[in-house]
Parts: structure tokens; C-alpha cells; sequence
């Protein structure tokens, strides 16, 4: 029974989904990832989240979001200097203790450290065309059904998101006159996948509410697609996340909801919620 | 005790060099003659939002036939265009240009060695008040007009596209079918057009028998490369060389994938009189592999050096022309052989069309300057006599041979046995084919 329960937990089929995202780029489509940036990663997220642990006083040392956390950074995070992915992982966990407001983290640890290097450092970026577009609906049929699996009742946010982003572009090529390939193309995307299904579904970091995840999901899509197509400038996504995380807490004010808990995905939330997982 | 002798093995690069014939914009030809647009280099240089773009072509046919127009992201003025030599591309072309190297066994009998791979101006005369009376009236403005160089230079912008259109149709400029709506997509995007065609009495008094490449320096935000309309009119597949000069690392596409291709791998000596073919031919699976929707690496060096090289490092000199901007920085003097010259090259190779390839290029800058390079090896076998038994190094360079057929048939699809037949294998001795399993007898 134990088991059972602790499969409940969607996280384990989140660190599958990843994994194998993972070695499908390494192996087939030779994504640029120096294993010693990997390991580094690994090792400086457990160290950091444990070190979080004690500090906080924490009851119990979980390793499972860490562990998302390194995947995500991994898949995510191009850099030529070990230290750099060291201090990723460090900046992600370590903005899980240290960055909170009404009981919870602001920002999505993989977010905030992409984020942070990429405007700090010449050294970090993110490739965001190397998926390719052959191999994608495979890819988004995975994603969808991990949504489908672990966590239907908190999909609002990557809905929304998706939803919206699409409208935009698909509304864009409309008034350009372009064909409907082009937005189709902008869509296929495996790094917009990755952001959609792993990174601003975080349960942890969107708001409590349904309407709230929807108004959060559409207003990051909006965010997003202005970077990209009015700024001209890569990697909407990612920094219209880490722009409005912060209206997280102004969302949950506004509209109320329960607190999410990984290991109870689909319960009533418990009268107590202590930790940082 | 024995002494090791060092065999100094004559090392040869032979560049291929690539051909190129049009520009990324459109051509406009005059009259009836028939539109030719198949391959295009450019050399983008990229600096924060600062961008010199130098576009190079071949255009074979009348030069009066020739007209180019090409969509530039902001209003462009006269000091902001140039004429370019095209020693200056042909250079950074055989430079960057994938290469076959060479190696000689040595002796056997004095040291069979495995070498190892390593990786290793004028006031421009103004157009006649009537045709830009005409223009306004079709809701074309031409912002300006210059004569820079061999080439006549307008820069348009246009309300609405069909103005655009019926000016340049008006102006016996031929124009593809669909352009239309490409042309109003990039107005409603706010790009400027320019147009170039060539000034022939300024063409003959210059003197210059080939067109030279025109060069535009520009800020925008947008690191991209307009190949919509050069898909308009496109006979086929196009070829697309870039070659990005930057101050930090590599660069890549954002919106395709950037696969770099296979490199230093051993093929069969006869490859050397057929490196084109194979080049070629190699270029054309790995696109099929990558379901042609995928830009090549071709190269990426930090400028100061080379190993081998196809030709020598770019000059300072020859990079402040090709635009890169920030050199006058560092030191006003020529850079010495070897010495760090701030500047990083990628040539990124693509074969595109409208079907695999709808959006336009769109480039980031990464930090990675890890070196790449097309380096491809042919390793000669010792020729000579031995004064010793060379039974064990005959038998591993047939093995090597066949080898090398493999990697040659893997990377470009040709037959294998067509390879075969044409290696000169050792001793004249093609090594024992493989048994056949018994069980493929059975049913036969």
C-alpha cells in the first residue's frame, strides 16, 4: 500500500518523462551536453536542497525535486563552464529556501537559474531550436500524456498557455497574410514543449486557484509572445515566467484556492503544510 | 634500445570551394530573361543589436538583367551601404571551406605508427521628378536614391504592397508570383525594401568585370535572415552559405535545428580526385537524414588560427571591410599571425525551400567556442620497400581499407561495392569478404 501511495506522487513520472527526454537528445539528436556539466548539476542541487533542509529545520530531506530541478537544467542550460551549471544548480534550489511569499516559492527553480545566467553570463544559453520538428508529435503526445496522468485536475496553467500562445501566432500570421505554416512551425517546438509541460505547470510556483491558473497561463503566453515577435528578442518564454511570478501572490490574494501538495495530487489540502519539496 | 623516429608526414588541405549565385533576396530580372536564384552567400557580422551584412553573389548573365531587392529591418542611408570586394568572401570561403587532409605511413619496419586523428562615390543622380510623382501616387515612397559603387541603390517603403508591386512591374522589374503577400507581411513588419540594379556607365568606368557584393550596416534587435522571397521564385532547392562573425561564440539557428556534420572521419584515398562528389553527395544524405528541415555546421574557429589550414586567418584588415566593427577597438595596427583577434566564425550551410523551411532564419549568439571543423582524412600506406616482415601492417591496412569503404558508403549513401572496386587495396588483396551465415543458405 505504501508503494502504491507513493506512486501517487507525480513527480516519479515526471523524473521518467524527463529521463527520457533526456537520452533522446544525447543519443539521438546529439544535443551538445558535456556530462560533467550533468553531474555537476546532479550533485550541486542535492547538496544544495539538503543544506536548505537543515536550515529550514525541515522534517525530511526530499531528493524528487531536486532531482526534476537537475533534468530540467540539463535539458535546458548550454554552457562550456562546469561552474556555471554548478552555480545554476545552486541559484535554483537554493531560491526555493530563500524566495517566498505566502507559504510557498516565487519562482520555478529551473527558471530562475536559466534566467539569471543567460542575463548575467556570455558563457550560458538555451538552445531552443535544437529539438528539431521531425520527431515532435511524438514528443507532444508524451507530454500530453504525462498532463493526462499525473496532474488533469492542476492542467489549467499549460492549457491556458498553450491555448493563448497559439491564438497569438496563429492571429499574427492572420493580419501578416503569412501561411499557416509558419505559426505551425513556431509551435513545433520542443523547448516551447518542455516550458509548457515541465516548467509552467509547477504546481508549486502557479496559483492555487483553477481561474487563477488561467488568467497566470494566458497573461505568460501575452508576456512571451511580445518579447519574441514585438522585441525580437529569443527565449520568450522562459523570461515571461520569471516577469510575472511574482503576480503569483496578487492572483492567489485575489482569487482563492488550495495550497498544492505533491505526495496528495487530487486531495483536500491538510488543515497543516510544512515543507519544501 | 630502440631509437623512434618521428616521420614527418607531408600534410596537404585542398579546399573545395563552393559556388554561389544569387543573393537572399529575390532577382528582378529585366525583360524576358530568365530568373536565376539558386545559392547565395552572406556574411553576417553581429555585435549586440548592431549588424553588417555583406551579400555576394555570382550572377551569371547580362549585367543590365540584374536587380536584386532584399528587405532590410530599418531605414537605411547612403552611408550605410557599401561595395565590397569579392576576394574578401572568396577568402572567408576558402578559409572556413570543410577540408580533406593527408597522411603517409611511414616505414613499417622502422615504426608502424597510428597517427592520430586531431581534433582537433558619387551624388547619386536623382530620379526624375515624374517617376517619384508616380510612385507617391501608387503609395510607394522611395525614401532615397544612390549610386554607390557599379550599383543603383533605391530604398522603398510602400503602404500597401500592391504599390510596391506596380511600381516595380511598372519599372520592367519581373516579379514572382505570390511575392504580394510576402512583401505585405514584411511592410506590415516594418522592414524597408532596397533595391539594387546596376549602373552600367558607373560599371564600365569602375571597371569591374564580376558584380561585387553589396554590403549593409544596420541596428535592429532582429538577428535574422529574410529567405521568403528567395523562395518565391526558386527553381528547386536553394543553397544558402552564412558566415557569422562574432566577438563571443558560435551561432545557431533558433527556429531550426543546427546539426553539425559528420567530421574527421578516415575515408579511401581515391576520395582525393573526387572530394566534390563526396562532399556533395555526403551533404545530401545528412540533409535527408535530418528530413532537410536542419542548417549544417560547417565551421566554427576562433579567427586567430587554423589547424590545418585552407587558407590563412582573415587579416584584420580584411575583417574591419567585412564589417566587423569592433577590430578599431583593440588597436589600429595590422594583428600579428596567431595573436587573439576577438572574433569568432561559424559558416552555417543550408539547402532550403518554401515547403521545409516557411519562416525566415532567425540566429542566436551562444557562448560556445569550442572549435568545429569539416576536416576529412586519406591516409596513404606505405609504398616503399621493407627490409622486415610486413605481413602484420599490410593485413591492418586492408582492414583499415575496408573500413573506410564502410564510413564512405555510410556518409553518402554510394554503393559499396563501387567503393571496393576502386580501392587499390594493399598488395592488390581486397580482404576476405565476410562468410555469409549459414542460416541465409537455407531457404534460398
Amino acid at each position: 500500500m505504501k508503494v502504491l501511495k507513493s506512486l501517487q506522487d507525480p513527480r516519479y513520472y515526471q523524473v521518467i518523462v524527463l529521463s527520457l527526454l533526456l537520452s533522446y537528445g544525447v543519443l539521438a539528436l546529439d544535443f551538445g551536453i558535456h556530462w560533467q556539466n550533468a553531474i555537476a548539476i546532479l550533485l550541486t542541487a542535492q547538496l544544495a536542497q539538503f543544506v536548505g533542509t537543515r536550515a529550514a529545520n525541515l522534517d525530511r530531506y526530499d531528493p524528487l525535486s531536486a532531482l526534476i530541478t537537475s533534468l530540467s537544467l540539463t535539458l535546458l542550460l548550454r554552457t562550456d563552464d562546469i561552474a556555471l551549471a554548478a552555480l545554476a544548480a545552486t541559484i535554483a534550489v537554493g531560491s526555493k529556501f530563500l524566495i517566498r511569499a505566502r507559504g510557498k516559492h516565487i519562482f520555478n527553480p529551473a527558471n530562475v537559474a536559466l534566467v539569471a545566467l543567460m542575463l548575467t553570463s556570455d558563457n550560458a544559453w538555451v538552445s531552443s531550436g535544437q529539438w528539431g520538428s521531425a520527431t515532435l508529435s511524438a514528443f507532444a503526445l508524451a507530454c500530453l500524456g504525462f498532463l493526462v496522468l499525473t496532474r488533469a485536475k492542476r492542467a489549467e496553467t499549460t492549457i491556458a498557455f498553450a491555448a493563448a500562445f497559439a491564438t497569438l501566432l496563429v492571429g499574427r500570421a492572420m493580419w501578416l497574410g503569412d501561411p499557416l505554416s509558419i505559426p505551425l512551425h513556431q509551435l513545433q517546438n520542443g523547448a516551447l514543449l518542455i516550458f509548457a509541460f515541465f516548467m509552467i505547470s509547477d504546481p508549486k510556483t502557479s496559483p492555487n486557484s483553477g481561474i487563477g491558473r488561467t488568467l497566470y497561463g494566458a497573461l505568460v503566453a501575452g508576456v512571451a509572445f511580445t518579447i519574441q515577435f514585438v522585441f525580437y528578442e529569443p527565449n520568450g518564454p522562459i523570461l515571461a515566467l520569471i516577469m510575472l511570478a511574482p503576480t503569483v501572490p496578487l492572483i492567489d490574494r485575489l482569487f482563492s484556492g488550495h495550497l498544492y501538495r505533491w505526495e496528495q495530487p487530487a486531495a483536500k489540502p491538510p488543515a497543516h503544510i510544512k515543507g519544501v519539496t | 634500445m630502440r631509437i623512434l623516429v618521428t616521420t614527418l608526414t607531408a600534410m596537404i588541405t585542398i579546399a573545395i570551394s563552393t559556388t554561389a549565385q544569387a543573393f537572399c533576396g529575390f532577382y528582378v530580372a529585366r525583360a524576358d530573361t530568365s530568373l536565376f536564384n539558386r545559392a547565395s552567400q552572406v556574411v553576417l557580422v553581429r555585435d549586440g543589436d548592431r549588424t553588417v551584412i555583406t551579400m555576394a553573389n555570382d550572377f551569371q548573365g547580362e549585367v543590365r538583367d540584374f536587380a536584386v531587392v532584399i528587405p532590410v529591418p530599418t531605414f537605411i542611408e547612403r552611408d550605410q551601404i557599401n561595395v565590397a570586394d569579392n576576394t574578401l568572401i572568396e577568402h572567408l570561403d576558402a578559409y572556413t571551406a570543410p577540408r580533406l587532409v593527408e597522411y603517409h605511413d611511414g616505414d613499417p619496419c622502422v615504426r608502424y605508427r597510428q597517427y592520430e586523428m586531431m581534433s582537433s562615390d558619387s551624388p547619386a543622380p536623382a530620379i526624375k521628378m515624374g517617376r517619384q510623382q508616380a510612385a507617391q501616387s501608387l503609395g510607394v515612397t522611395i525614401e532615397a536614391s544612390y549610386t554607390v559603387g557599379e550599383y543603383d541603390i533605391l530604398i522603398l517603403s510602400a503602404e500597401e504592397s500592391d504599390g510596391l508591386i506596380t511600381w516595380l512591374t511598372d519599372n520592367d522589374y519581373r516579379i514572382p508570383k505570390g511575392a504580394q503577400r510576402v512583401v505585405d507581411s514584411y511592410l506590415k513588419q516594418d522592414m524597408r525594401f532596397f533595391v539594387a540594379k546596376v549602373n552600367l556607365k558607373e560599371q564600365s568606368r569602375l571597371g569591374f568585370a564580376n558584380l561585387r557584393p553589396l554590403q549593409v550596416a544596420y541596428e535592429s534587435n532582429k538577428f535574422m535572415l529574410p529567405i521568403r522571397l528567395g523562395t518565391l521564385n526558386a527553381q528547386g532547392k536553394q543553397e544558402l552559405y552564412i558566415y557569422a562573425l562574432t566577438r563571443t561564440g558560435r551561432v545557431e539557428t533558433t527556429n531550426y535545428r543546427t546539426v553539425k556534420l559528420p567530421s574527421n572521419t578516415e575515408l579511401p584515398e581515391f576520395v582525393e580526385a573526387e572530394f566534390s562528389d563526396f562532399y556533395r553527395d555526403m551533404f545530401a544524405k545528412q540533409t535527408q537524414k535530418e528530413n532537410e528541415r536542419a542548417v549544417f555546421l560547417e565551421y566554427a574557429w576562433d579567427m586567430a588560427w587554423c589547424d590545418p589550414c585552407a587558407a590563412d586567418p582573415l587579416s584584420a584588415d580584411e575583417l574591419r571591410r567585412l564589417g566587423v566593427f569592433w577590430m578599431g577597438d583593440q588597436q589600429q595596427g595590422r594583428v600579428a599571425p596567431g595573436q587573439a583577434q576577438n572574433v569568432f566564425v561559424t559558416r552555417l550551410h543550408v539547402r532550403y525551400d518554401r515547403e521545409h523551411f516557411p519562416e525566415d532564419l532567425v540566429f542566436q549568439e551562444t557562448g560556445e567556442r569550442q572549435n568545429y571543423q569539416g576536416r576529412y582524412v586519406i591516409r596513404h600506406p606505405w609504398k616503399g620497400e621493407t627490409s622486415c616482415d610486413a605481413t602484420a601492417y599490410q593485413a591492418a591496412v586492408r582492414e583499415r581499407q575496408e573500413r573506410e569503404a564502410q564510413m564512405l558508403a555510410n556518409l553518402t549513401g554510394w554503393n559499396i561495392d563501387d567503393i571496393r572496386s576502386k580501392v587499390p587495396w594493399m598488395n592488390g588483396q581486397a580482404p576476405e569478404p565476410a562468410p555469409t551465415p549459414w542460416w541465409k543458405r537455407i531457404w534460398q
